[in-house]
């Protein structure tokens, strides 16, 4: 039986020659992300921006009227709702403000939600409801800083643990490599205005363990190798290991990609944000694997003697004293 | 490497088929089969979002317990000053800036004074919780302090906790889960609830009830204009009752609470057809309130509620028999309501709803099809993908796969997990995932067979070697799994459960059981050659 082989067997590609420019081009990524982050914005959630949403699906029809309940929903007196689509064109989201005060009201802010399913549901009876939620001003706030915490603890300690297994060289690398991931995911969300939510923040806490495998796997191999080649140029070190693990990454990537991508088209829309940072950030996370944790060791001059343990002065005599050498 | 004694074999199947068979509960649950009932049935249990219902945050402002406690202790002072033989006389009292302060009209007292407070300032645990001092020789400031301060906070947080149990379990909804969080939330989540109005309804409602006296005294224009005399308090009318938009001063002290409650019946007056609820005290309650109304007969109360006056009836005559009807323009929900805050205590402090999510019913059932359906088509064409790619070796991690998820469903009810809508997710990308470390073996063992190792050889190194950065990428993997369990609440801690208890299930049967596939194959065919 002949098996399927996507990549060929001694690939030998220069995947190092070209890492200036592609050095540049994810500086440029990363710093394009921020940008669009600072123009554009997050198109924040309740979650992180506070106030009521109401989740609904138009199953009857092809489309949610996003327009027209743009206009009932503006006319109840709640200031611009925000309607958008919610992960498939028959779910809407609709996001108000919550006045002033509604906190120390309880039931308050309840009733601007069910004034505004009531409102929808009259004109549009066959609609569904999905949920609602309403979130204060204080908790989203908390959610702010709890998201921004996490997400830098969680790229803090998994550098550092790359950094004890392997070396700090390898350590800053990892850390640049995510700053990267999370920054594109980041900007993607700014780009396409999608709904920036919790579900979100935990896509990208996932996508900094997964997408870092790659890594992890083309460091254990440079690793190897710089034991068994000492001699080698670092360069054409690496370019080795990640001939080596070529097939690997690309087996690996291909079928993380065969179990999501059935889950962004098929799957419940609600999830779909969520799936389409998650995707977003391993893909991106197999690129900067080779072209922003390598040339960062290249350039932070990782040498083979980093893993193979130096014999000390103290040994040396002792191995004299012992009559050894 | 191809050495699997008999215990071992039976020990890895035994774990892998017992974790296996956990899982087949709730897959008959989802495909909607019956499941014996002589059998034990674990479940995974469904998150919110995906089985309907309700979360609320519910959270206490520390600063009204605060001046609850303050007000506590001024009414035990000068129960103390008066009750003392001789009397000491006090004025000028205030309980601003969060203390409790007030003036005796004689120094000589304030030895005499102290001694009477001393024990009041003392906790149930011999604590300190009031600092007392004295400021010019003739006044007394009492502090409370922060042991004070917490124990209180911690005591109300407590029994608002379980008030917040009784009133739900009133509402007779199934499994509600009711946490205190931090030191002054409650969470709240009830799953599959038709109307989660009715539950907000009834935890918005403080359900402090209050008889106090009319202050008769009072100036009609000032009360109106919301200015108290000395030693009164202004209250507006509830809305909805026929004094709406109007005031009444009552005064701040000797009035009594309707805590001591054994009843609360909402019911008709048919003399007027009016909603009302019937209390009832018990014994202490009853003497109390016998000895309100005995010596304040043909004055007015006023019934407050919350803040807000329900009516100021004239006391007729004194009321002995222990049980009032209050009336307030109730709809028969509103009186229901009611009577359930009432009966189920009042709550020491009134909570805010700070978080709420609902769910419809509807749309779990939607997202668990269509994440199932998702979720077959990706696991088919991984493992489409596998076979194409390793053959023999394909057909092992195909195994080791249908096995990873059957376990980690299995594990996930038998800890009593819950799965969420990005618990799904997280089930997909586990599928995804899981492989990698069937990849990073079989690539080892095809290359060390390119090297020209032997078989045997070849597939020992490549189970080796795989190993150290199959172990590293599952340790990044479980740190970020760690700080989404940390950050998360709710649905994305589902997410993180997943994860995380994945990244087990997927090491041992990517690695371990396929380790046990492969060694019998060898040991029992002996290939000179294998495709790979």
């Amino acid at each position: 039986m002949k098996l399927l082989k996507l990549v060929p067997d001694d690939t030998n590609i220069k995947f190092l020659k070209l890492r200036i420019p592609f050095f540049v081009l994810s500086l440029v990524l990363i710093a394009g992300s921020w940008a669009a982050v600072l123009v554009n914005g997050l198109n924040f959630g309740v979650d992180f921006a506070g106030g009521q949403e109401v989740r609904m699906t138009f199953e009857e029809r092809e489309t949610a009227p996003i327009a027209s309940l743009r206009e009932l929903v503006g006319g109840l007196g709640y200031g611009e709702p925000v309607v958008q689509e919610f992960g498939g064109p028959q779910t809407v989201s609709i996001r108000v403000a919550l006045p002033d005060g509604t906190e120390d009201t309880p039931g308050a802010a309840t009733a601007i939600g069910q004034k505004v399913i009531a409102a929808i549901a009259e004109e549009y009876p066959d609609v569904r409801t999905d949920g609602n939620d309403t979130v204060s001003g204080k908790v989203a706030g908390e959610f702010r800083d709890q998201a921004i915490l996490a997400l830098l603890a969680a790229m803090a300690a998994v550098s550092i643990y790359i950094w004890v297994r392997f070396e700090w060289q390898f350590g800053v690398g990892a850390m640049f490599a995510l700053v990267h991931d999370v920054s594109v995911t980041v900007g993607l969300f700014a780009l396409t205005q999608m709904e920036f939510s919790l579900q979100i923040v935990a896509a990208i806490l996932a996508i900094i363990g997964y997408s870092l495998n790659d890594t992890v796997v083309v460091y254990d191999r440079i690793r190897e190798n710089l034991k068994k080649f000492r001699k080698m140029p670092l360069a054409e070190l690496l370019d080795l290991s990640v001939n080596e693990t070529l097939s690997r990454t690309v087996m690996t990537s291909l079928s993380l990609f065969l179990a999501l991508i059935p889950l962004l088209i098929f799957g419940p829309p609600s999830l779909f944000g969520m799936v389409a940072a998650i995707t977003t950030g391993l893909f991106i996370g197999a690129y900067s694997s080779v072209y922003m944790a390598g040339p960062l060791l290249i350039w932070m001059g990782v040498t083979s003697n980093s893993f193979v343990p130096q014999e000390s002065a103290m040994d040396r005599q002792e191995k004299i004293a012992l009559g050894e050498v | 490497m191809l050495e699997f004694p008999l215990w071992k074999k039976l020990w890895l199947w035994g774990l892998t088929l017992a974790a296996s068979l956990l899982a087949l509960p709730s897959l008959a649950n989802v495909a909607g089969l019956d499941w014996p009932k002589s059998l034990p049935n674990p479940q995974v249990n469904l998150g919110l979002d995906l089985a309907g219902g309700s979360h609320l945050l519910l959270e206490a402002k520390a600063s009204d317990i605060r001046a609850q406690r303050l007000e506590n202790m001024e009414e035990t002072v000068r129960q103390l000053m008066r009750n003392a033989k001789p009397r000491i006389r006090i004025g000028d009292v205030s309980t601003g800036e969060g203390r409790l302060s007030f003036m005796l009209e004689s120094p000589a007292d304030i030895d005499r004074a102290r001694g009477l407070i001393e024990p009041a300032m003392q906790g149930v645990n011999l604590t300190r919780e009031w600092d007392l001092a004295v400021v010019d020789s003739q006044r007394i400031v009492l502090t409370p302090t922060q042991a004070g301060i917490d124990t209180a906070l911690d005591d109300a947080m407590e029994s608002a906790t379980e008030v917040v149990r009784r009133r739900i379990d009133e509402l007779g909804t199934r499994e509600p889960t009711i946490i205190r969080q931090g030191t002054t939330r409650i969470v709240v989540q009830v799953p599959g609830l038709e109307d989660p109005d009715a539950l907000k309804s009834l935890l918005g409602q403080t359900a402090q009830l209050e008889f106090k006296l009319v202050d008769l005294n009072a100036l009609p224009e000032n009360v109106q204009a919301g200015i108290a005399p000395p030693g009164s308090q202004v209250f507006p009318y509830a809305p909805g009752t026929p004094m709406e938009g109007r005031f009444e001063a009552v005064r701040r002290l000797g009035g009594i609470r309707g805590d001591n409650l054994t009843g609360a019946q909402a019911g008709v007056d048919p003399t007027n057809n009016q909603n009302v609820v019937t209390i009832t005290f018990d014994a202490q309650g009853g003497a109390k309130f016998a000895k309100l109304t005995r010596e304040n007969t043909g004055k007015p109360f006023a019934i407050i509620l919350d803040g807000q006056v329900l009516s100021a009836p004239n006391i007729n005559e004194p009321i002995l028999g222990g049980s009032a009807q209050i009336s307030g323009s109730f709809t028969p929900e509103s009186a229901n309501n009611l009577a359930i805050s009432l009966r189920s205590g009042a709550l020491p402090v009134p909570l805010q709803v700070i978080e709420e999510r609902t769910v419809g019913p509807d749309l779990g059932a939607d997202s668990i099809r269509k994440g199932l359906l998702a979720m077959a088509i990706g696991s088919l064409a991984v493992i489409a993908l596998m076979l194409a790619t390793y053959g023999r070796f394909g057909v092992y991690a195909t195994v080791a796969l249908v096995f990873n998820v059957l376990m980690l469903l299995g594990l996930m009810a038998l800890g009593g997990f819950t799965l969420t809508l990005p618990g799904i997710a997280g089930f997909v990308i586990t599928i995804g995932a899981a492989v990698d470390a069937n990849v990073l073996i079989n690539e080892r063992i095809r290359e060390e067979r390119k090297r020209g190792r032997k078989v045997i050889a070849a597939v020992e190194t490549g189970y080796k070697e795989a190993g150290r950065a199959i172990y590293d990428a599952n340790a990044t993997n479980f740190i970020s799994g760690v700080a989404l369990f940390a950050f998360g609440s709710g649905p994305v801690k589902g997410f993180a459960v997943v994860l995380v208890v994945g990244l087990f299930t997927s090491v041992f049967t990517g690695v371990t059981l396929t380790r046990m596939f492969v060694a019998g194959w060898l040991r029992k065919t002996r290939p000179n050659d294998i495709t790979i």
